[in-house]
């Protein structure tokens, strides 16, 4: 084994209080992240049965103003934004022209003409450059016809400036999520949180809050990786640490512990998320990795509309969900077969993006880019692990669902 | 506590526990992998060993330790036969984060008395890990 940290790799704010926990760090998309504290297992169910708390400060935050910012992220991006209300948040996608995925992003709105686009750390700059570019395309677009957006408003009014500034807040920013079932109660316990804008209890999945903590302003959202019910706050760098350490003053005691990304990445994985690099990137379409509803493709003009249909009539794989009995596990990168005894034929029909062992579940889960012949639900096939040929199931997505 | 410094290395991470001369006919080697290994795996989930009595040489793959993000191969650090695997790491396998060095051991090798051995004494492994101990 080697170790491969790249010195130029950076550490976030709450680098201190990771090392002081024992983390081991690991490089994520230009970041040396805790990967675990103690155990990435323990860390795991922690997080099914009680909560975890995650440095996810490598993201990358960008913020898109003006008052035609609604009316270029519905240029810029594959779904409609537009339409969205103010403090509302929606899981969108950034095509390149060929209609391959640039990166998968979060938006929240948090005004008329204010939204926030959360990117992946490894993605940054790709998208700093993608949303630059399209800034200028947009000034260039002739100017559509008025919608009416969904509470009979119109969404974008013809002849007003189509003013646009996007930012990178990236690195003024950290971000901490808080996942699990008691999540709710360790927010309410850390008393340094107030002035809501409105209460938590009217923060619905997918939604956002302005809030403060201890005077700094913090953003409340609810949205998270991990298939359990959580938040992500937002805060600048410099009180990150004290946020992170109220948190775990307050948690503590309710079962709240530092997680690392070892433990995320399995948690995503159960919940069927898809990881940027793994089931996302340029070769791949959004409806290859089951994503179509993020496109809204019947808008007049969008980056990537041009290429996303014939990469799907050629044909090409599409992403499943692949279970096995045993405790060996398919992992990123392996191929997969179908045998067909009448012909005698064992034919590769794709490869695995992701795959585990399960922690909750105790049986190999995996996703597999696989030709759509050898999709569906049910079908036999057989994950070549390093020689071995170990049997699994293709079933629906997720592998886990928390009961509400 | 097992002496770590009575114990010899491989460059793969493991340890060997040798309870004779390595030239002497009967010496048997407790195979192992280090703490180092085991921390950088992470929690170990599942781990297949070799059979007993099967013959393994000096580097040769003879068996697989799997975390949840990983998997690391465990080599034959030395040649001989098999002549026990230890079934408790594979009904239990987080027995190689919590005690590698004791009831995580893997395999026991008869030691081959003609085969020659390239091992690392713990200095040379520590150094070899980047540590300072």
């Amino acid at each position: 084994m080697t170790d491969p940290a790249i010195p130029t790799a950076r550490h976030t704010p709450l680098r201190a209080v990771h090392e002081s926990l024992g983390a081991s760090f690991t490089d994520f998309g230009g970041w040396m992240m805790p990967v675990r504290y103690t155990s990435d297992l323990a860390e795991h169910h922690a997080v099914r049965t009680a909560a975890g708390l995650f440095d996810i400060s490598h993201m990358a935050e960008f913020l898109v103003e003006g008052s035609g910012a609604d009316a270029f992220l519905d240029y810029a991006l594959a779904g409609r934004l537009s339409t969205m209300p103010v403090w509302k948040a929606k899981y969108s996608l950034l095509l390149a022209p060929t209609g391959g995925v640039i990166d998968d992003v979060i938006v929240y709105r948090l005004g008329a003409d204010r939204f926030l686009v959360i990117a992946n750390a490894g993605n940054r700059h790709a998208v700093a450059a993608a949303l630059e570019e399209r800034v200028e395309e947009f000034r260039t677009l002739p100017e559509e016809p008025p919608t009416v957006g969904s509470d009979g408003s119109f969404a974008f009014i013809p002849g007003a400036p189509r003013r646009v500034e996007v930012t990178d807040a990236s690195d003024a920013y950290s971000l901490i999520a808080v996942q699990g079932p008691v999540a709710r109660a360790v927010l309410d316990a850390t008393a340094a949180i107030g002035e809501l804008g409105r209460p938590l209890d009217e923060l619905t999945y997918y939604a956002a809050v302005d809030a403060s903590f201890d005077g700094e302003p913090l953003l409340i959202a609810r949205t998270g990786y991990t298939g359990e019910d959580g938040y992500e706050l937002l805060i600048r760098n410099e009180r990150a640490l004290d946020l992170w350490e109220a948190l775990t003053a307050a948690g503590a005691p309710l079962g709240l512990v530092p997680a690392g990304l070892a433990a995320r990445d399995t948690l995503r994985l159960e919940a069927g998320m898809p990881l940027y690099g793994h089931e996302l990137s340029l070769d791949i379409v959004p409806a290859q990795a089951g994503l179509g509803r993020v496109v809204a493709a019947d808008k007049e003009h969008f980056v990537g509309k041009a290429g996303l249909t014939s990469v799907i009539a050629a044909g090409a794989p599409v992403l499943v969900g692949l279970v096995s009995d045993g405790k060996r596990a398919g992992r990123a990168g392996y191929a997969v077969y179908r045998a067909d005894p009448s012909t005698g034929t064992d034919e590769r029909v794709g490869e695995i993006t992701s795959g585990a062992l399960s922690p909750t579940l105790g049986h190999p889960i995996a996703m597999a880019l696989v030709s759509p012949s050898a999709a569906t639900e049910g079908t036999d096939l057989t994950i070549d692990v390093r020689g071995t040929r170990i049997p699994a199931t293709v079933t629906a997505l997720p592998f886990y669902r928390r009961k509400k | 506590m097992t002496d770590l410094n009575a114990l010899s290395y491989t460059a793969e991470h493991e340890w060997i526990s040798i309870d004779g001369p390595i030239g002497e006919e009967g010496t048997v080697a407790t195979v192992g992998i280090t703490d180092f290994a085991a921390e950088k795996l992470g929690d170990v989930v599942f781990v297949e060993l070799p059979g007993v009595d099967s013959g393994v040489s000096a580097g040769q793959v003879v068996g697989e330790i799997e975390s949840t993000k990983s998997v690391g191969e465990l080599y034959a650090p030395l040649t001989g036969d098999v002549v026990a695997a230890n079934q408790a790491v594979v009904d239990d396998p987080s027995l190689v984060n919590s005690d590698p060095y004791g009831e995580g051991w893997l395999v026991k090798i008869r030691v081959d008395t003609s085969a020659p051995a390239e091992l690392l004494d713990r200095a040379a492994y520590v150094a070899l890990t980047g540590g300072d101990e």
